[in-house]
């Protein structure tokens, strides 16, 4: 069974527990954006498979939103952080760089290209 | 390829069953192929059979990274119906059941479709609106379904106990030519019949890039080597972001493990699927006799094509609520699919930005019924480079253009 840490409660929280959100990060474009701006904040998404960055709920505990970076590929849970956080922290980056050398944050493909 | 037939059952009982043949060649791949098709489950084997049979497409070759049907097509609960809502779904499915009426033919191999019927159990008001709503616009899609009474389900259905505390039964939407099938033999089948036309089913070929060259496609890498192709159609259910990422586009879909298990093998007891989606479970009985159980999808995504426990525990409370009977079967074993979810619960058929790349995916959780309309209308697409009617609402674009096909509410979570 899933267990993931709940940055509010600071305690480990089973799956039962818990409500899955989807893809976390995920901007939402301004007013002056295009139709394909917003259906890619709408519809697209990355589902990688390796790192994942996902939103979770608290459902049955405290209730509060949390962000989670886990591997979809192992099932490693790399640690969670609070949802009012706009980018993954570096220390679960830096976990995240310890298991997968090759793997590159969105933010990082966003400057290479 | 030698037929299959009582004639040949008593030729190779003469001399010790030593004449049967492999049923499909395993051909190193050629440099170039007309057409490739990257996955040899069901729907992509299907899509190979129709390009040879429909259109005389055979210089093909359908890549498979595992084993022929390991994925999905080998991991589910074998249901057959058609009773969807929206014109698009009922359309494709209907395709799809009616072309199982005669699969056995078409491929002169057995697999063995049980039109059994179906059951949808409506256990809340909610449901009996619903399930009625959807018999009557399957009276005008030309799919055979009624609404039935509790009195009728418990005369089709002996072992269900329809008074539930929790969730009694209200009604249910019965669909009399549903059923299941086997599906090894469905991929083994078209495997064969993709052979036999000259087709090339190549295993143990992961595809690991794309090429293309001004915006259309020119071949695969693989752990083979680079295969050219004409055009490439991607019909890799769970794993569609990875291949779409090679292709260089995203797509509406998300991976979660899907669980399925089946009992001990108990005397014949259900002669019809049931299925039960306020509960969130549906069950059948296999020819060798098993309880065929399958429930609602993980919340998280996942490639392990394993499932958590906890869901395992849901499907068969829930089952034990509405089947007494289960709960002392002792469970044979348990496994977990990968299944590709859209947003609006219905499949894309559809062209890609990148030019002669066609991609089929998004079935979901109710793939395994429709894999021969599937492959009908896949291979409508590549062959005339547009999709055709079975296949157009299904195309990519609708997510933009808000013309979603959903199925979420009619489908329940069993889909």
């Amino acid at each position: 069974m899933l267990i993931l840490h709940c940055p509010y409660c600071d305690l480990n929280a089973d799956e039962t527990e818990l409500a899955g959100g989807g893809e976390a990060h995920i901007k939402r474009p301004g007013m002056d954006a295009d139709d394909t701006a917003f259906e890619t904040y709408l519809f697209s998404r990355k589902n990688p498979r390796g790192p994942h960055f996902e939103r979770w709920r608290h459902a049955n505990g405290c209730g509060k939103w949390f962000h989670a970076a886990r591997c979809t590929q192992t099932l490693e849970v790399f640690g969670t952080y609070p949802a009012q956080t706009l980018e993954p922290p570096a220390d679960i980056i830096a976990k995240i760089r310890k298991r997968h050398p090759d793997w590159q944050s969105d933010t990082e493909v966003k400057v290479a290209s | 390829m030698k037929r299959y037939s009582a004639f040949a059952i008593a030729r190779e009982a003469f001399r010790y069953h030593t004449g049967w043949e492999r049923a499909w060649r395993s051909p190193e791949p050629k440099s170039r192929y007309d057409v490739v098709i990257v996955g040899a489950g069901g729907h992509g084997l299907a899509t190979a059979y129709y390009l040879g049979k429909n259109f005389g497409i055979t210089n093909v070759a359908v890549l498979e990274k595992g084993w022929l049907g390991g994925g999905n097509t080998g991991r589910n609960t074998t249901i057959i119906r058609s009773n969807y809502l929206q014109d698009p779904s009922a359309a494709i499915y209907e395709k799809a059941r009616g072309l199982y009426e005669t699969l056995s033919q078409d491929l002169n191999m057995n697999v063995m479709f049980s039109p059994r019927g179906v059951l949808m159990l409506a256990q809340t008001e909610h449901e009996v609106r619903g399930y009625k709503r959807t018999a009557q616009a399957n009276a005008y899609q030309g799919v055979d379904t009624e609404f039935v009474s509790p009195e009728r389900v418990q005369e089709l259905c002996p072992i269900l106990d329809i008074g539930g505390p929790r969730y009694p039964v209200l009604g249910a939407l019965w669909q009399p030519r549903g059923g299941t099938a086997r599906h090894d033999a469905v991929a083994w089948g078209y495997a064969r019949a993709c052979s036999d036309m000259g087709m090339d089913i190549i295993q143990k070929c992961e595809v690991t890039g794309i090429t293309q060259s001004g915006g259309k496609v020119t071949g695969v890498q693989t752990t083979r080597g680079d295969i050219a192709c004409g055009k490439l159609g991607i019909v890799v259910a769970g794993h569609s972001g990875q291949l779409a990422e090679m292709a260089g586009f995203r797509l509406p879909i998300e991976s979660v493990a899907l669980q399925a298990m089946v009992s001990e093998p108990i005397k014949p007891c259900m002669d019809v699927v049931v299925m039960a989606n306020s509960v969130h479970g549906y069950m059948s009985q296999s020819d060798k006799g098993e309880m065929v159980i399958g429930g609602g999808t993980d919340i998280y995504n996942n490639y392990t094509q394993r499932g958590s426990f906890n869901h395992i525990e849901e499907t068969v409370r829930s089952l034990i609520e509405i089947f007494p009977i289960v709960s002392r079967l002792k469970m044979l074993r348990q496994w977990g699919g990968i299944v590709d979810m859209t947003g609006d619960r219905s499949p894309i058929i559809s062209p890609t930005p990148l030019g002669g790349c066609f991609i089929n995916c998004g079935w979901g959780t109710g793939g395994f019924k429709a894999i021969p309309g599937s492959g009908w209308a896949m291979a409508d697409m590549i062959a005339r480079d547009a999709p055709g009617p079975l296949a157009a609402a299904f195309s990519l674009d609708r997510f933009a253009e808000g013309r979603f096909i959903d199925e979420s509410v009619a489908a329940g979570v069993a889909h």
